[in-house]
């Protein structure tokens, strides 16, 4: 489609920052709407016109309006596929790709969002931790990632040999749990560190965080 | 081609597979997982699904598991035969299947897997549902389904006029909060309620409900 793209959100927004480090992947040019979320914004029917769930990211091309951030970078991905970074791998080995987006999805994001909103964003908004909910996530994202250091010292990047969607949809938490004290569960484990220290070096990646500065 | 689902058929996730593959008119071979003995969380098990968690598929020397990676791997390998899950041949009405997808994966399915965790396995482990759970999440599911509710006005199924893997993807959860007193999130919404008689009585559905029951028939 030639028609531009806009996606509307907020850069501290991890599923925003999702579907920006996936359009900078593929050098695509868009328009960024900032949604005003402290004055809710995203609640008032402007924008439930586009997500009904009034979350961000929310994305339009032309009258295609779409949300949930990894249906968007998906979109991107298909549709541009022979733009940029190859973010898919057509054929059988879109079938590994599917599993570990599913993963990331499943398995780590639930843990990994609760531990950043305890440790990085309850903080920042003056919100008192709850310590029970940090040791009850942290047993559980240790045994997530105690798989992810068993794939990764088999594969390169988590989907197959390069970097696809199912490492680039890690990238926002991962990045926001290096700044708390769940960096010590990254850094214990060789290869999951190998490859943090390389997906959180992309320049894509950077352009993002640059965004939030 | 021989496709090998490892899994139980009153499964959740399993049954969502299997819903799947019968849309498709695939043979296939159904290997029990004996869960009450643990067997998915052994060796042989765990090599299929390092998560310890069924179903997995084998097909040839390819391994897959999460069963929306399963399902999404099955409708695009046979995009040619069966039902079109995924509308693949219009870009826009994909875009559209991918993004209910992702709405049963990321706000109905937190909303009614605690449900039905309560209902149905808390028992098998020794313990009465906990009510005060039950109804945190009847509150936030109510929430989401009014959403369909309205979306459900406008168009026969969630991503258009179209049955798509985005409401198949439903079927499991919602099948075993409908035998519930829960129930009543779904039947207090009209539109909502005629999608769900609808897609719950598809043939390809209707085969694999008939395992999906704890021995409480």
């Amino acid at each position: 489609m030639a028609e531009i793209m806009k996606v509307h959100g907020s850069v501290i927004s991890t599923a925003t920052q999702r579907v920006l480090a996936c359009l900078n992947e593929k050098e695509l040019e868009f328009e960024f709407i900032p949604v005003n979320m402290a004055v809710g914004e995203h609640k008032k029917d402007s924008f439930l016109a586009i997500n009904p769930f009034g979350q961000v990211p929310a994305f339009e091309q032309g009258d295609l309006k779409l949300f949930e951030s990894r249906a968007i970078t998906q979109y991107i991905a298909h549709g541009y596929a022979e733009k940029g970074t190859t973010l898919i791998i057509p054929g059988r080995p879109m079938a590994t790709l599917s599993v570990w987006m599913e993963v990331e999805a499943h398995q780590f994001d639930p843990v990994a969002s609760k531990l950043n909103w305890e440790l990085f964003f309850k903080p920042m908004f003056g919100i008192p931790t709850d310590n029970a909910a940090v040791e009850e996530n942290e047993a559980k994202l240790t045994k997530v990632l105690d798989v992810y250091e068993a794939r990764l010292a088999q594969s390169k990047y988590l989907g197959g040999d390069i970097f696809t969607l199912a490492d680039l949809h890690h990238l926002p938490n991962i990045s926001c749990a290096m700044k708390t004290q769940v960096k010590k569960l990254f850094d214990s484990r060789p290869h999951v560190s190998a490859w943090v220290a390389d997906i959180t070096s992309r320049p894509a990646w950077s352009k993002v965080v640059a965004m939030g500065k | 081609m021989a496709l090998k689902l490892y899994g139980a058929p009153m499964s959740t996730c399993t049954s969502r597979v299997l819903t799947c593959l019968h849309e498709k008119d695939l043979d296939f071979e159904l290997v029990l997982v004996d869960l009450f003995a643990g067997e998915h969380k052994q060796p042989p098990f765990l090599a299929k699904n390092p998560f310890g968690q069924i179903p997995a598929l084998e097909d040839d020397d390819l391994t897959v598991f999460e069963s929306r990676a399963i399902t999404s791997y099955v409708a695009e390998k046979f995009k040619e035969t069966g039902y079109d899950l995924t509308r693949h041949q219009n870009i826009k009405e994909a875009a559209l299947v991918k993004v209910w997808t992702e709405v049963e994966s990321q706000q109905f399915h937190p909303a009614i897997a605690p449900i039905i965790f309560q209902f149905f396995v808390a028992p098998l482990q020794g313990n009465s549902p906990d009510q005060t759970i039950i109804d945190a999440n009847l509150e936030k599911l109510g929430k989401v389904l009014d959403i369909y509710e309205a979306k459900l006005t406008s168009t026969k199924y969630l991503a258009g006029d179209f049955y798509s893997l985005a409401d198949l993807h439903h079927l499991p959860y919602a099948y075993y909060l409908m035998k519930t007193p829960a129930a009543s999130v779904v039947n207090e919404r009209p539109h909502v309620k005629a999608w769900w008689e609808d897609i719950s009585t598809r043939p390809a559905f209707k085969k694999v409900a008939e395992g999906m029951n704890f021995g409480e028939k």
